[in-house]
């Protein structure tokens, strides 16, 4: 196990550092001078030659990567040039909000994702499979902001039952958090519910036709416990390991779902942030999501190594 | 193809993509009012016998709109999938052939990249590059750059150890013509699937940046930028969210359908 972990560490910090001289490589995509694409409409010479000397604009890429780099690994990230406060502030201020998002919207298409699949792949070929598999196309097909329109156009304008947008905190009001995070949740869950139901298909079907739940079924075993029990258990290890890596991408996905829903979450920051030309705040919330994402892709795979011995033995 | 059609999914993919590529050639004489041509008689109206599929907030005919917005959507998605795989194919052919650590590095960067999610990575592109559809389409084709680099990579290092490749390299082939020669056209097949699948993939993402602004800019015609105003008026306009949305989602079924099709069809485990 340690010499696994080692290896994975060892591999992990190339890419967290190709990940930094990406992020720190789209300031060097803003046309012209970076100080006046940095300061916006406020172009006086004091404020220019503040962000100059603030951002080492003067001295040579490498340096200001430099200064950069050591200033995110004391966790600095910068500071808002709209808003005047620290980036890691704005971002933890507004992570609990997306995480509640993508937790719900993670278990919502984990509830519906691996239920088709295990029906489609103990139906199949019957009308509950081609069911699932027109599910799958739709959740592939729709874009999650239009789903969210409808579903404010059903739940919120016609009958009432559910507010159009808005948040409140779970601490203060936890009915009122729950009603206005659910058609958030499903819109953002949806697609994912999608991917999830055709990995479960596939791994069902794959063990189902396997020697140990052919051997369950003869020694007279229920087939509820054959499926439940002896298949499923195994189908859902490269399900789960799918699902650790696509929470990033439900991240991603909170861009826009968080707009459509008007909730002040990490996905809203990074809208708000690029239309105030806010490129240190544009930043952070990269580096952070792609650093949540090769911290999950280590997890799945301590996972994947802690519940197959084969990769043990190896 | 015959292959391809015979399957009912594929041929439906294959015929609503042929239409919607039929609306944008002939846009300009097919859409019945000008999509940019406001009346103030008709804020709003709802559907009816001139605007079949209503008007929008500043009284502009939303099908005439919708046959425009059909060609901001094919192009971001043509464009900005042959970005993806000009810059991906050679990049990954580079990796797979040479290995080492052109390898090495080739794979870090390509790790890197799709370690920031596709969206928030063409978000965050098409922000420092300004909004624009040209710049939208590059930040959606180097978004999808290194799910190329690494299907080609792979396609590559399990081409390498065929006996094919073996014999022309027995045959004293220079380096560039066995990989251009002898290996691509054999691992074409997953790239067209895969490219077809990209489009489905890059429709969505340039709905979504013209959504959020970033992408085909007012008052120019795009399905993201209509349902973007349209979520302002969800009560009193519907018409105005459900016919682009529609539209999206049609296109990038049948990209989806056609993608499934072409993967049954060119895959011999699938035959």
């Amino acid at each position: 196990m340690g010499r696994f972990l080692l290896r994975r560490l060892a591999q992990i910090v190339p890419t967290l550092f190709f990940v930094s001289i990406l992020i720190f490589g789209l300031q060097q995509l803003l046309p012209g001078d970076p100080a006046l694409a940095l300061a916006g409409e406020e172009r006086s010479p004091e404020v220019i030659r503040y962000l100059r000397e603030k951002f080492h604009l003067d001295e040579p890429l490498p340096m200001r990567y430099g200064y950069w780099i050591a200033g995110v690994v004391r966790g600095d990230l910068g500071e808002s040039v709209r808003i005047q406060r620290p980036v890691t502030e704005l971002i933890l201020e507004k992570l609990p909000v997306t995480l509640q998002l993508a937790t719900m919207a993670m278990l919502i298409a984990l509830l519906i994702g691996v239920t088709a699949g295990v029906i489609s792949a103990v139906k199949k070929d019957t009308w509950l499979d081609y069911a699932a598999n027109v599910f799958a196309l739709w959740g592939l097909s729709t874009p999650n902001f239009w789903l969210g329109i409808l579903l404010i156009m059903l739940f919120a304008v016609h009958l009432g039952w559910l507010p159009a947008s808005g948040y409140v905190s779970p601490f203060e009001d936890l009915k009122g958090n729950l009603s206005a995070m659910i058609m958030p949740a499903f819109v953002l869950g949806n697609a994912f519910a999608a991917v999830l139901m055709r990995h479960t298909r596939s791994a069902m079907l794959q063990v189902l036709s396997s020697d140990y739940v052919r051997t369950a079924r003869a020694k007279g075993l229920n087939e509820r416990v054959v499926v439940l029990k002896h298949a499923l258990r195994n189908a859902l290890i490269p399900v789960i390991t799918l699902g650790a890596l696509s929470f990033g991408e439900l991240l991603g996905g909170t861009v826009l779902t968080e707009t459509i829903f008007s909730i002040p979450g990490f996905g809203k920051l990074i809208v708000d942030a690029v239309f105030n030309r806010d490129y240190s705040v544009v930043q952070g919330v990269v580096l952070l999501t792609a650093t949540v994402y090769i911290a999950l892709n280590l997890l799945a795979d301590i996972a994947y190594f802690l519940v197959n011995p084969r990769m043990r033995i190896e | 193809m015959n292959r391809l059609l015979k399957r009912k999914s594929a041929a439906f993919g294959v015929f609503v993509v042929a239409f919607f590529v039929l609306l944008a050639l002939v846009a300009p004489w097919l859409a019945p009012h000008d999509p940019l041509a406001t009346s103030w008689s008709a804020v709003r109206a709802a559907p009816s016998a001139s605007y079949w599929f209503g008007a929008d907030e500043l009284g502009r005919d939303v099908l005439s709109r919708i046959v425009w917005g059909t060609r901001a959507s094919l192009l971001a998605g043509v464009v900005s999938v042959t970005i993806a795989v000009s810059l991906g194919v050679p990049i990954g052919m580079l990796a797979g052939y040479v290995g080492g650590w052109t390898d090495v590095l080739i794979s870090r960067i390509t790790d890197a990249m799709l370690a920031c999610p596709f969206l928030i990575l063409a978000i965050a592109l098409a922000a420092f590059l300004g909004p624009s559809l040209t710049n939208a389409m590059i930040a959606i084709g180097i978004s999808a750059t290194p799910v190329f680099i690494r299907l080609t990579r792979a396609q590559v290092l399990a081409a390498k150890a065929e006996e094919y490749v073996e014999a022309a390299r027995a045959l004293g082939n220079p380096h560039l013509r066995i990989a251009l020669r002898h290996i691509l056209p054999n691992i074409v097949a997953p790239l067209i699937v895969q490219a077809t699948l990209a489009i489905a993939a890059a429709v969505i993402a340039e709905a979504s940046l013209s959504f959020l602004g970033l992408g085909q800019q007012p008052p120019a015609p795009s399905w993201g930028s209509m349902l973007n105003t349209a979520k302002n008026y969800i009560d009193q306009a519907p018409w105005m969210a459900i016919w682009p949305g529609l539209s999206i989602f049609l296109l990038v079924l049948s990209f989806n359908l056609l993608g499934d099709g072409l993967r049954d069809a060119l895959d011999p485990r699938h035959r």
